[in-house]
C-alpha cells in the first residue's frame, strides 16, 4: 500500500549551521535559505531562519559558534534543482551598522546519512577604492540584491568578491523513495553499512 | 738488558699488530654479534678454554719477572700519568670503548662512569648496529681513534712497561676496574711474546724497524695510509683483514685469534648477560681485574707502528685495485665458448648508446670483470649493457628568450599549421552511429590438415591426390587447352582466309603486316597449347601414379586409412577422326614450323651473303698483301700470320636448309609426349570417397597406436581480434580423415577499427593444448555482407617438430615411401582453414560497418558520408580527382582500415557525385552524448515538458513539480500551448470576423514573439547593478543637502512625502503586493434626469478651435434647470475598482460632486506566481474603475405592505469608468491625478446638467470641460523596482558619428532632467535603430476624409483625429514587455492597423503637416498613459494638444489636458529638448526658436546630416467594402445578443425590436456628431417613443479591432445585471467604414422596464 509506486520522493534534511570562521568579525549572526529548482517544494519545516547574534569565546578558539538548527523537508520529481543553502553572515561594522560578512552556498549532500560542510565566505567588493572608503564609512556594503544569487551561477561574471572565513555546516539526510524512481544516490560502499562498518 | 729490550720490542710490535687486529676485531665483533650463534659461541668457548691454559703459565712467568720494574716506575708513572689522562681523557675514553669489549660483567660492584658507558655502548652497539652504514660509521670512528691514541701513547713510551706492570700487579691485587681489559690485552700480548720467541728467534722487519726508531713519533703517513686502508668499505675490510692475517706470523695469529675469541666470547657473555653466565670466564675474570682504579688504568700504551715502505705497498696492493685503461678482450666479457653476438648486424635495432669516452669504459669494464658476477653487466656483443641514449636532439621544453638578446637562429620557432593526426580516430569511430556498435561476422565452417603429424603415409598420398584431383577438375573446369585449340584453328583460319582471298596475288604492305601478326601469334599460341597439354598429361599421370602408389602402399600395409578411391573412366573416342585430327594437327604444326624455320633461314641465309662478301673482301685485301710481303723474311711472315690469325673474320658457316622430315620427326615425338594418342580413349579420374577404412582390430599395433592417438586429439580455434582474444570455437576431436568441422559464427560486437583479425588453431593433446599455427584473416572490404561473403580457404602452417614411434609420420621429420629409404620427404604441419569474415546487417537492413567506411549506405545517409570525407582533411579535398587518381595509381590496400576513406572516397569520386562539405561540424560526437534518441525524446511528453520549461515558453515558465513518470504528464498540459501554436498557424476567421485583422493579427503575434525571444536573451545579461547593491558614492551636492538636512527642523510643519524604499521584485510572493487605490473624488457625475422633461432642442454650431477651448460650450450650458426638483437626490454615485477578478467598492456618496477620499485595497497575483521583473513587466490586467449610480426602487406594490417592511430594490447604473492598465502603475509606481471618466455619450435617464444657482462664477471655470473626471491616487504598496530597458544593442544603419551623437545628447540632458523623456533614437519593426526624425514627413490623409468638409479646415483637422483614433491601439508596452517601443512606419501603421500612440501620433503627425499645418510630435507623459506621445499644432497663435489615441484636442492651457510633461519635440528637422523650468504644458513655451527654452539636437556644431524619411512617398488607401462591413455588423449584433443571453444565465432575455431598430437609427447620427450634443435630441426622440418604459442604456463606441473587446466593454457596463422579472433588452450595431478598413464601431445596448 504504502507508495508501490511513487511520484515523488522525499528528502529529509535536518541539521545545524555550526560555526563559522571569521577571524576579523565578531557578534555575528547568520540567515540561511534554500534555493532549489521548480521540480521541489518544501513540504515541513522553517524555509528561512536568522540566528542569534553570537561572540567569539575570550578564552578559546577563535570559531564563532551559532549550533543553529536546519530542520526541513522536501518533495520533488526531479532530482534538477537540487536545494542549495544559502547562508549570510551579518554583523556590526566599526560604527554599529550592520552590514555583510559573508555569504555562502552548498548544495544539500545528496546521499544520506551524517555530512558536514565547510563552505568558504565571500562578500563583494565594492567598484572602485572610493566606493570602498565611501561605503566603509557609511557602512553601506555592496551586497547581493538576492542573498540567493550565491547559489546561481548566472550573472555571477559581473561581481568581484573577497573571501571572508570559513562556515561550517552540518546535515544528516533522509530520503525516501529516490531509489524507488530510479535514481541511485548511493555509492556502492554505503549501500551496505552494515559489510563496512563493524565493531 | 737486551733481552729485555728485545722482548719489549717484540711486545710492542706484536701489540701493534694485535691493536690492529683488534680493530678489525671489532668489526668482527660486530657483524657476529649480528648474527650469534649459540653453536659458534660454544665452540669458540671450548676452543678458547684449551688455549688459554697454556697461555696462562707463560704469562704468569713473565709477570713474575717484569713485576719488580714494574713496581719501581710505577711512582714515576704515576705522576705523568696524571697529566696524561688530562691530556687524552678523551681518546682515552673512547679508546676504552673498543678496548673494554672484554670487560666482562662486574655484578658486585658499583659501575664507574667508564665502565658504565662503555658497556651502555656496547649494548647500543649490538642493539642498533645492525646495518651497514652504522658499521661503516663505526669503523671510521674506530680507526680515527686508535689513531689518536698510538699518537698519545707513542709519547708515552719510556714509562710504558712499568704501568703495564704495574696494571699486572693491580690486576692481581683483584681490583675491579673497568680498565682492565687493556690489562688483559697485555696479558695477551705477553703470551704473544712468549711465542714468538719460542717459535720465531729473528726479529722480523717490522721489528728491527721498530727498534731503531724506538724514540721516533710515529710517522704521520703511516697512520694516514692505514686509515686509508680502514676508510674503505666495511667488507673490504674485512676481506683485506683476511689476506693481511697471512702475513703475519704463525704464532701472532694463533694468538691473535685466540685472543679475538676471547674478545668474542666475552662479548657473547655480555650480549646474553641474564642468560647465559657463563661461570669459568666470570671467574676467570675475576680473579683477573680485581685491580684498583688507577688514572693508569685509562691508559693504553702502544709502540709506534710502522710498516716498511715496501711492504706497505704490497699490502696495498693486496687491497687497492687500480684499474687499468687497456681494454678487455672481448673473451673475457662474454661468457665462455660463446661468440659474441652483434645484435646490430642480424638486423635487430639498437638504438644509439650513450657517449662514454673509451678510457673510462675501459676502466668500467675492467672494474667489473673483477667483480664476481661482473659478467652479467655484459651483453651479448661483449660491451657493457647500455639504453640508448637519452638525451633527445631537441629539448622538449619550449627554450626562454630573455626579451633583449637575440635569438639564436637554431631556436627560433618555426610556426607550422596544425596537421591533423591520421591516427587521431584510428580507434574512435566518428560521428557514432546510433547504434554505436558494429558487427563483424566470423564463420569458421571448418578447418582440413593437408599435412599432420599424425598422418600416416597413406595419408601423405592421400592428401597428395586429393591435391591433384582438385587441380586436375579445377584444370578440366578451366579447359585451356580446348580453348587454345580453338585458338589456333581460328587463327589457322584467318590466315588462310587471307591468303585465299589474294590468291597468288602480292599482298600489299597492310595484310602482309598482318599476315605476320597472324603467324606470329599462333606460334605462340601453339607453344601455349603445347605447354598446356602437357601439363594435362602429366597431371593426369601424376595421379595414375599417386594412386597406384596407394594402392601399393594398402597393399603393402595391410589396412587402408583413407576412403579415397580413384576410378578411371574411359570415354571412347571415335578413333578415324581422332587420327585424322591428329594427324592434320601435326602436319599443320609441322608446315608452320617448316615456314617459320624458313623464314628464319631465309634471314640466316641473308646475313650469312653479306658476311660472306665481307670476308671474301677482307681475303682479298689479304692476299694482295701476301704478295706483296712474300718477299720479306719469314718472322715477318709469321707475324702477319698472327695478325692474319687475329684479324681474320671467320668464314661464315652456310646455314642449312629446312629438313622437314627431321622438323616432322620432332613434332611428332613431341605430339608423342603430350598429346593422347589417337584413339586412346579420354581417361577422366573420378575420385570418390566410397572405400572402406580397415577397422583397428585388423590393423598393426603401429596403426592402433596412430589412430587412438588421433583420436586423443582436439582442434580449436581461437578469434583473436585486434590481437585480442574474442572467442573460440568449441573443441574438435580429430577424424581419421584429418578434417574438422566446426561450422560456428561469431559475431564480434566491435566499437574499434578492425586492425587485425587472426584465428589460431590450437591443438589439445589430453589436457595441455598447444599453438600450431596462426591465420590471418584480412578484414573483408565493406561491400562484403553477412549472406553475401563466400567461404575462404586460408593456407596455415606450422613448424612444429613432431615425431612418433608409431604409424604417424611426423612433422618436420624426414620419412620416405620407399624401402630403402631413399627420396626422402620432409613435411610440416599444415592444412587450410575455411571460413567467411563479413559485415553484419543489422535489423533494419543497415550494414554494421563503422561509420568512416560506410559507402554502402551513402545514399540513405548523405551526411554520415560526407563526415567520412571530412576525416581527409579539407586541403585533401581541394582536387578530389586527383586524389581519387592517385589514390586508385597507388594501389592502396583496401582492406587496411587507415584507407578506409580513402577507398571511399575513391568510390565516391568515381561515382562522380563528389560533394565537399564546405560546413565545419563543431559537435562531431553530440549523437553519442545524446542520452535518449531524439524521436524518444520527442515522444516523451515528460521531457517534452521539461524542455518547453527550460526554454521559457510562457505557458510553463514557471510550471511547479514537472512528474517524475511518464503517464503522469496529462494530456491536458500541452494542450493550451498546442492550441496557441496551431493558432499561429491556421487564421481563425471566426474569432476575428476579418480575415485581414487575423493576418494582422498573426503578424504581431511573430513579432512580438521575436522581440520576446531577443528580450528572454537579453535578460540573461547581468550587470553588477543587477546582482550587487552598492551605494551611490555621493555627489558634493547631495552630500550638501545633507548637510544642509541637519540644520533642518526635526518636524516641520509641511512635511513632505518621503521617498517609500522600492522593493525588488525577486523575493516576493503571493499576497505580497496590493495595488492601493486611493478615490478621492469626481466632478461632474451625470445627474439622474426626470423623465418628463425638456430638453430645449440646441442645434450644435460648428465652433473655432477658439469658442470650443476657451468659452466652452455655451450651448450646452442649461437653460431649463428651473424646473429641477429641489428636494431629489440628483444621483448617488459610488466607485467600484475591479482588478484581476477582485472587486472593492467605496460608499456611496451623494451628488454629482461627490468626494468620497476612500482608500480600496486590492490584492496582486503576478501570472504563475513570477514576480520577476520580465513577468511583472508582461501583466496584462488592467484596473477598471467603474462609476455606478445607485439607485433605489420601492418595490412594494402594495401600499398596505408599506408598513410592515420596506420593500426594496438596488438598481446600479453604470456612468462611466476609467481603465488604467496595471503596467502603467508598476512603470510609474504611483498615479496621482485627475482622470475623465469615459462616459458614453448617451446616457438614458441621465443628464450633464447641473443647477449653476448660486455659484456662477464657479461654474465658468467647470464649463471648460465637458466631460467627468475622478480624482484618484493609486500606487503600488510595497513600491517595486521597475524593470530597466533592455540593454541591448541593436543593428542599425545609422551613422556611428550621429548615434553617439544622440547618445551623448540623451545623456547630457538627462543629467539635467532625469524625469523628461528625451528620444533621438527608437527601434523600427525590424529592431532596428533609426533617428526619430526619420518618420516625421508629410503624408496625404484619405482624400474622402478632405472631401467631406472641403473648406473647413478645423473640420478637417478634427476628423483626421477621429480617424486615427480609430485605428485600434496596441501598447507594445504590454505586449513587448516593457523592452521596448517598437515604431512602424505609417504605411506598416495602416497595413497591421494596430499600433500604440506613437505610430498614432506620427501618422495624425504626418496628415497635420500633409494639411499645412506647423505640426510636431510630443514625446512626454501623460495620465493615464504613462509616456507617451502627443501631437503638437500651431493655430495661429495658440498651440493645440492633440491625443492621437482619442482623436481629442486640448488647448495649451487647458486644466484637464492629460497631457502633464513635455519631454521633447520632434519634427522632420531636429529634436528639441525641453529645458525650461516646468515640463507642465500649460506652465511652458513652445517656442522652439528660443534656445533658452529648448535645446536642439542638431545645432551649429553637428548640423543636419539631411536625414531621409523613411515613410514611404505616399500612402495608398484601400476603399472598404461596404457589405463585408454590413457582414461584420450582423455578425457582431448576433454574437453579443446570444452573449447577454449566456451572462443571464437564470433569466430569459426579451429583447425589444421596436427599441433595436430604433436605437439602430440613431447610431449612424452619433458617428457623424462623433458623439456630441446628441444626447438631448435622441433622449427626446426615445421618450416620445418608449414612452411607458424606464430606459437605461447607453452607446459604446470603439475603435474595431476584434470581437473580444467588443464583448468586454459590453460586459463591463453590467447592462445585463437586471433582474428585474419584466425586464426587456435593445442592443444595436453600427459599423462605419473608413478608407483602409478602420471601422468604427457603434454598439448602443439599453434594458426597458415597463413602469405601467
Amino acid at each position: 500500500m504504502a507508495a508501490v509506486s511513487p511520484s515523488v520522493f522525499l528528502l529529509l534534511v535536518n541539521g545545524q549551521i555550526e560555526s563559522a570562521n571569521l577571524p576579523e568579525f565578531d557578534d555575528l549572526y547568520c540567515k540561511y535559505c534554500f534555493v532549489y529548482g521548480h521540480d521541489w517544494s518544501p513540504v515541513s519545516g522553517l524555509e528561512e531562519g536568522i540566528s542569534q547574534i553570537t561572540s567569539k569565546s575570550r578564552v578559546t578558539q577563535q570559531d564563532l559558534v551559532w549550533n543553529f538548527p536546519i530542520d526541513i523537508t522536501f518533495k520533488s520529481t526531479n532530482p534538477f534543482g537540487w536545494p542549495q543553502v544559502v547562508v549570510s553572515v551579518y554583523g556590526p561594522d566599526v560604527f554599529g551598522n550592520d552590514v555583510v560578512r559573508g555569504y555562502g552556498a552548498v548544495h544539500i549532500p545528496i546521499t544520506p546519512g551524517r555530512h558536514k560542510r565547510t563552505i568558504p565566505l565571500f562578500v563583494p567588493e565594492s567598484t572602485s577604492r572610493l566606493q570602498k572608503f565611501t561605503s566603509w564609512f557609511l557602512g553601506r556594503r555592496p551586497e547581493f540584491t538576492d542573498p540567493k544569487v550565491v547559489a546561481q551561477g548566472e550573472g555571477r561574471e559581473v561581481t568581484r568578491v573577497r573571501s571572508q572565513g570559513f562556515l561550517t555546516l552540518s546535515f544528516n539526510i533522509v530520503t525516501k523513495d529516490l531509489k524507488k524512481l530510479g535514481y541511485d544516490m548511493t555509492s556502492e560502499v554505503l549501500s551496505v553499512p552494515e559489510a563496512t562498518y563493524r565493531p | 738488558m737486551s733481552s729485555t729490550s728485545n722482548i719489549r720490542e717484540k711486545i710492542k710490535s706484536k701489540r701493534k699488530a694485535l691493536q690492529e687486529s683488534l680493530v678489525k676485531n671489532n668489526d668482527d665483533i660486530d657483524t657476529q654479534a649480528l648474527v650469534p650463534s649459540k653453536m659458534k659461541s660454544n665452540k669458540e668457548k671450548d676452543q678458547h678454554f684449551l688455549e688459554e691454559r697454556n697461555g696462562e703459565n707463560e704469562v704468569e712467568n713473565l709477570k713474575r719477572t717484569l713485576k719488580a720494574q714494574r713496581e719501581r716506575r710505577k711512582k714515576q708513572f704515576m705522576e705523568s700519568a696524571v697529566d696524561a689522562n688530562v691530556e687524552d681523557s678523551a681518546e682515552i675514553k673512547s679508546a676504552v670503548v673498543h678496548t673494554q669489549r672484554t670487560l666482562p660483567p662486574l655484578p658486585s660492584s658499583t659501575p664507574s662512569y667508564t665502565g658504565h658507558s662503555v658497556r651502555e655502548r656496547m649494548r647500543e652497539k649490538l642493539k642498533a648496529g645492525r646495518s651497514k652504514g652504522e658499521s661503516i660509521i663505526q669503523q671510521e670512528a674506530t680507526s680515527s681513534l686508535s689513531r689518536s691514541l698510538k699518537s698519545s701513547l707513542g709519547r708515552e713510551k719510556v714509562t710504558r712497561f712499568d704501568t703495564e706492570a704495574d696494571d699486572h700487579e693491580v690486576r692481581r691485587g683483584k681490583e675491579e676496574s673497568p680498565s682492565t681489559a687493556r690489562v688483559k690485552f697485555r696479558d695477551i700480548v705477553y703470551r704473544m711474546k712468549q711465542k714468538t720467541q719460542a717459535s720465531n728467534d729473528f726479529p722480523t722487519h717490522d721489528d728491527v724497524y721498530n727498534f731503531f726508531t724506538f724514540n721516533f713519533d710515529p710517522e704521520p703517513p703511516e697512520i694516514k695510509e692505514q686509515t686509508s686502508i680502514k676508510r674503505s668499505s666495511p667488507n673490504d675490510e674485512k676481506k683485506n683483514e683476511k689476506k693481511e692475517r697471512p702475513e703475519e706470523d704463525e704464532a701472532i695469529e694463533k694468538d691473535q685469534e685466540e685472543e679475538i675469541e676471547d674478545e668474542e666470547e666475552d662479548d657473547e657473555n655480555r650480549v646474553g648477560e641474564e642468560k647465559d653466565d657463563s661461570p669459568l670466564v666470570e671467574t676467570h675474570d675475576e680473579d683477573l681485574f680485581i685491580i684498583e682504579q688507577t688514572a693508569q688504568d685509562f691508559l693504553e700504551m702502544k709502540p709506534a707502528e710502522f710498516h716498511g715502505y715496501n711492504n706497505q705497498l704490497q699490502r696495498e696492493r693486496e687491497v687497492l685495485y687500480t684499474p687499468s685503461a687497456l681494454t678487455v678482450p672481448t673473451s673475457q666479457k662474454v661468457p665462455q665458448n660463446m661468440k659474441p653476438r652483434y645484435l646490430e648486424e642480424e638486423g635487430l635495432y639498437v638504438g644509439e648508446r650513450p657517449e662514454v669516452s673509451f678510457t673510462n669504459q675501459n676502466i668500467l669494464e675492467n672494474r667489473l670483470i673483477q667483480q664476481d658476477e661482473g659478467k652479467k653487466w655484459f651483453g651479448d656483443d661483449g660491451r657493457v649493457m647500455a639504453l640508448p641514449n637519452p638525451i633527445k636532439e631537441y629539448s622538449t621544453r619550449p627554450p626562454v628568450f630573455s626579451a633583449f638578446q637575440d635569438l639564436d637562429p637554431t631556436l627560433e620557432t618555426v610556426y607550422r599549421k596544425a596537421t591533423k593526426s591520421k591516427f587521431t580516430n584510428h580507434y574512435i569511430l566518428g560521428t557514432g552511429d546510433p547504434q554505436g556498435d558494429f558487427q563483424l561476422d566470423i564463420d569458421v565452417s571448418g578447418l582440413i590438415f593437408t599435412h599432420h603429424s599424425l598422418f600416416s603415409r597413406e595419408h601423405v598420398l592421400a592428401v597428395k591426390l586429393a591435391q591433384m584431383y582438385d587441380q586436375f577438375l579445377v584444370r578440366q573446369q578451366k579447359n585451356l587447352s580446348n580453348l587454345l585449340t580453338n585458338k589456333l584453328h581460328a587463327l589457322r583460319n584467318a590466315v588462310q582466309n587471307i591468303m585465299q582471298l589474294h590468291g597468288g596475288l602480292i599482298l600489299n604492305p597492310a595484310t602482309q603486316h598482318r599476315v605476320e601478326e597472324y603467324k606470329m601469334e599462333i606460334r605462340h599460341t601453339r607453344k601455349l597449347l603445347n605447354l598446356e597439354l602437357e601439363k594435362d598429361r602429366m597431371l593426369l599421370k601424376g595421379i595414375i601414379k599417386v594412386w597406384k602408389d596407394i594402392k601399393a602402399l594398402r597393399e603393402f600395409q595391410r589396412f587402408t586409412n583413407t576412403p579415397l578411391k580413384l576410378r578411371l573412366r574411359r570415354d571412347e573416342v571415335n578413333k578415324m577422326e581422332e587420327e585424322q585430327n591428329y594427324e592434320s594437327e601435326i602436319q599443320a604444326e609441322v608446315s608452320e614450323l617448316v615456314e617459320q624455320y624458313e623464314e628464319e633461314c631465309q634471314k640466316k641465309l641473308t646475313d650469312y651473303e653479306a658476311k660472306y662478301a665481307e670476308w671474301k673482301a677482307w681475303k682479298k685485301k689479304q692476299k694482295a698483301k701476301r704478295k706483296k710481303k712474300q718477299q720479306e723474311d719469314e718472322e715477318v711472315h709469321e707475324e702477319e700470320s698472327i695478325l692474319e690469325m687475329e684479324g681474320e673474320p671467320t668464314k661464315p658457316q652456310r646455314p642449312d636448309p629446312v629438313d622437314r622430315a627431321a622438323l616432322e620427326q620432332q613434332v611428332r615425338e613431341k605430339a608423342f609426349a603430350i598429346r593422347k594418342r589417337p584413339g586412346e580413349p579420354i581417361l577422366i579420374p573420378e575420385l570418390t570417397t566410397a572405400g572402406n577404412v580397415t577397422p583397428n582390430e585388423l590393423c598393426p599395433r603401429g596403426e592402433i597406436l596412430r589412430r587412438e592417438d588421433t583420436l586423443k586429439r582436439s582442434v580449436f580455434i581461437k578469434v583473436v581480434f585486434n590481437n585480442k582474444e574474442v572467442s573460440q570455437t568449441a573443441s574438435r576431436t580429430l577424424n581419421s580423415d584429418f578434417r574438422v568441422h566446426f561450422g560456428q559464427i561469431f559475431n564480434l560486437k566491435i566499437i574499434n577499427w578492425p586492425e587485425s583479425l587472426k584465428l589460431q588453431v590450437f591443438e589439445t593433446v589430453g589436457s595441455s593444448s598447444s599453438m600450431l599455427a596462426e591465420v590471418f584473416l584480412p578484414i573483408p572490404e565493406t561491400a562484403v555482407l553477412t549472406g553475401s561473403a563466400p567461404s575462404e580457404e586460408h593456407e596455415f602452417s606450422s613448424n612444429q617438430r613432431i615425431m612418433f614411434d608409431h604409424e604417424g609420420v611426423g612433422s618436420d621429420v624426414p620419412f620416405s615411401f620407399e624401402a630403402d629409404g631413399s627420396n626422402k620427404l620432409i613435411l610440416l604441419t599444415s592444412g587450410k582453414v575455411s571460413c567467411s569474415v563479413s559485415w553484419a546487417i543489422g535489423e533494419n537492413g543497415v550494414p554494421l560497418i563503422p561509420v568512416v567506411s560506410q559507402q554502402n549506405i551513402g545514399v540513405q545517409s548523405p551526411l554520415k558520408q560526407l563526415d567520412a570525407i571530412s576525416y581527409i582533411g579539407t586541403s585533401g579535398l581541394t582536387d578530389m580527382k586527383k586524389l581519387a587518381k592517385w589514390a586508385s595509381e597507388s594501389r592502396l590496400d583496401p582492406n587496411d582500415p587507415n584507407n578506409a576513406t580513402l577507398m571511399q572516397l575513391i568510390k565516391i569520386a568515381t561515382s562522380g557525385e563528389v560533394q565537399i562539405p564546405d560546413y565545419f561540424r563543431l559537435e562531431q560526437l553530440q549523437e553519442e552524448f545524446n542520452f535518449i534518441k531524439e524521436e524518444e525524446f520527442q515522444r516523451s511528453k515528460r521531457f517534452r515538458l521539461l524542455d518547453l520549461r527550460n526554454q521559457e515558453v510562457p505557458e510553463f515558465r514557471n510550471y511547479k513539480c514537472i512528474p517524475t513518470l511518464e503517464r503522469e504528464v496529462s494530456d491536458k498540459v500541452f494542450q493550451e500551448y498546442e492550441k496557441r501554436l496551431s493558432e499561429s498557424e491556421t487564421l481563425d476567421t471566426k474569432d476575428y470576423l476579418d480575415a485581414h485583422r487575423a493576418l494582422v493579427a498573426k503578424y504581431l503575434q511573430k513579432v512580438r514573439e521575436t522581440v520576446m525571444n531577443r528580450f528572454l536573451l537579453a535578460k540573461h545579461h547581468y550587470i553588477l547593478s543587477d546582482v550587487v547593491i552598492e551605494e551611490e558614492v555621493p555627489s558634493i551636492g547631495i552630500l550638501g543637502i545633507n548637510l544642509f538636512k541637519l540644520a533642518e527642523p526635526k518636524r516641520p510643519l509641511k512635511p513632505r512625502r518621503k521617498e517609500r524604499k522600492k522593493v525588488t521584485a525577486q523575493n516576493l510572493s503571493d499576497g505580497d503586493i496590493k495595488i492601493l487605490v486611493n478615490v478621492i473624488r469626481a466632478y461632474d457625475i451625470p445627474i439622474r434626469r426626470p423623465i418628463a422633461s425638456k430638453t430645449s432642442a440646441s442645434t450644435r454650431p460648428s465652433r473655432p478651435f477658439t469658442e470650443t477651448l476657451v468659452s466652452g460650450q455655451p450651448s450646452q450650458s442649461p437653460s431649463q434647470n428651473n424646473d429641477w426638483p429641489i428636494n431629489q437626490v440628483l444621483v448617488r454615485p459610488f466607485v467600484e475598482v475591479t482588478f484581476q477578478r477582485t472587486v472593492r467598492h467605496t460608499t456611496t456618496a451623494d451628488g454629482p460632486n461627490p468626494n468620497w477620499n476612500e482608500e480600496l485595497e486590492l490584492p496582486f497575483r503576478a501570472p504563475n506566481g513570477d514576480y520577476s521583473t520580465s513577468s511583472l513587466q508582461s501583466v496584462k490586467d488592467d484596473i477598471f474603475i467603474n462609476v455606478f449610480d445607485e439607485v433605489v426602487y420601492d418595490i412594494v406594490e402594495d401600499n398596505r405592505e408599506r408598513g410592515a417592511g420596506i420593500h426594496t430594490r438596488i438598481e446600479r447604473h453604470w456612468l462611466g469608468s476609467v481603465k488604467i492598465p496595471f503596467t502603467t502603475i508598476y512603470f510609474q509606481s504611483r498615479i496621482d491625478g485627475t482622470f475623465k471618466i469615459e462616459c458614453p455619450p448617451v446616457l438614458l435617464g441621465y443628464s450633464k446638467e447641473r443647477s449653476l444657482g448660486s455659484e456662477g462664477g464657479y461654474d465658468a471655470v467647470r464649463s471648460l470641460s465637458d466631460g467627468c473626471y475622478l480624482t484618484l491616487f493609486i500606487t503600488i504598496e510595497p513600491q517595486l523596482v521597475p524593470g530597466e530597458m533592455v540593454r541591448e544593442k541593436f543593428d542599425t544603419q545609422e551613422d556611428e558619428k550621429l548615434l553617439q551623437a544622440a547618445e551623448n545628447f540623451q545623456k547630457e540632458v538627462s543629467m539635467k532632467f532625469p524625469t523628461r523623456r528625451c528620444i533621438t533614437t527608437v527601434i523600427d519593426i525590424n529592431g532596428k535603430t533609426v533617428f526619430i526624425t526619420r518618420y516625421i514627413k508629410a503624408l496625404n490623409p484619405p482624400h474622402e476624409l478632405l472631401e467631406m468638409t472641403p473648406n473647413n479646415q478645423q473640420e478637417t483637422a478634427e476628423l483626421m483625429a477621429h480617424f486615427v483614433s480609430l485605428i485600434p491601439s496596441l501598447p507594445d508596452n504590454v505586449s513587448f514587455a516593457g523592452i521596448c517601443d517598437l515604431w512602424s512606419t505609417c504605411d506598416q501603421f495602416l497595413d497591421l492597423l494596430a499600433g500604440d500612440e506613437e505610430e498614432h501620433a506620427v501618422l495624425l503627425c504626418n496628415y497635420f503637416l500633409a494639411m499645412g499645418k506647423k505640426a510636431w510630435l510630443i514625446i512626454g507623459s501623460a495620465i493615464p498613459e504613462g509616456p507617451t506621445s502627443y501631437v503638437l499644432t500651431q493655430e495661429h497663435s495658440q498651440f493645440i494638444i492633440w491625443n492621437p489615441s482619442t482623436g481629442q484636442f486640448y488647448s495649451q492651457y487647458d486644466t484637464f489636458c492629460p497631457l502633464q510633461s513635455v519631454g521633447c519635440l520632434v519634427n522632420a528637422d531636429n529634436v528639441w529638448f525641453n529645458i525650461q523650468q516646468y515640463n507642465a504644458p500649460m506652465r511652458m513655451s513652445f517656442d522652439i526658436t528660443k534656445s533658452k527654452f529648448w535645446k536642439p539636437f542638431f545645432s551649429r556644431n553637428f548640423s543636419h546630416p539631411g536625414l531621409s524619411s523613411i515613410q514611404p512617398e505616399e500612402l495608398v488607401y484601400l476603399q472598404t467594402d461596404r457589405a463585408a462591413v454590413a457582414e461584420l455588423q450582423d455578425r457582431i449584433e448576433k454574437i453579443l445578443k446570444e452573449k447577454i443571453m449566456e451572462w443571464r444565465p437564470r433569466n430569459p432575455t426579451r429583447w425589444n425590436r421596436y427599441c433595436t431598430s430604433t436605437l439602430r437609427q440613431f447610431l449612424p447620427k452619433l458617428e457623424l456628431t462623433r458623439g456630441k450634443d446628441v444626447g438631448d435630441e435622441h433622449r427626446m426622440e426615445l421618450q416620445s417613443l418608449l414612452g411607458d418604459y424606464r430606459i437605461c442604456g447607453f452607446p459604446i463606441h470603439m475603435a474595431f479591432s476584434e470581437i473580444q473587446p467588443i464583448i468586454e466593454a459590453v460586459y463591463s457596463t453590467g447592462v445585463h445585471n437586471m433582474d428585474v422579472f419584466n425586464v426587456e433588452f435593445a442592443l444595436a450595431v453600427h459599423i462605419c467604414p473608413y478608407p483602409n478598413n478602420v471601422l468604427s464601431v457603434w454598439i448602443y445596448v439599453a434594458s426597458l422596464i415597463r413602469t405601467r
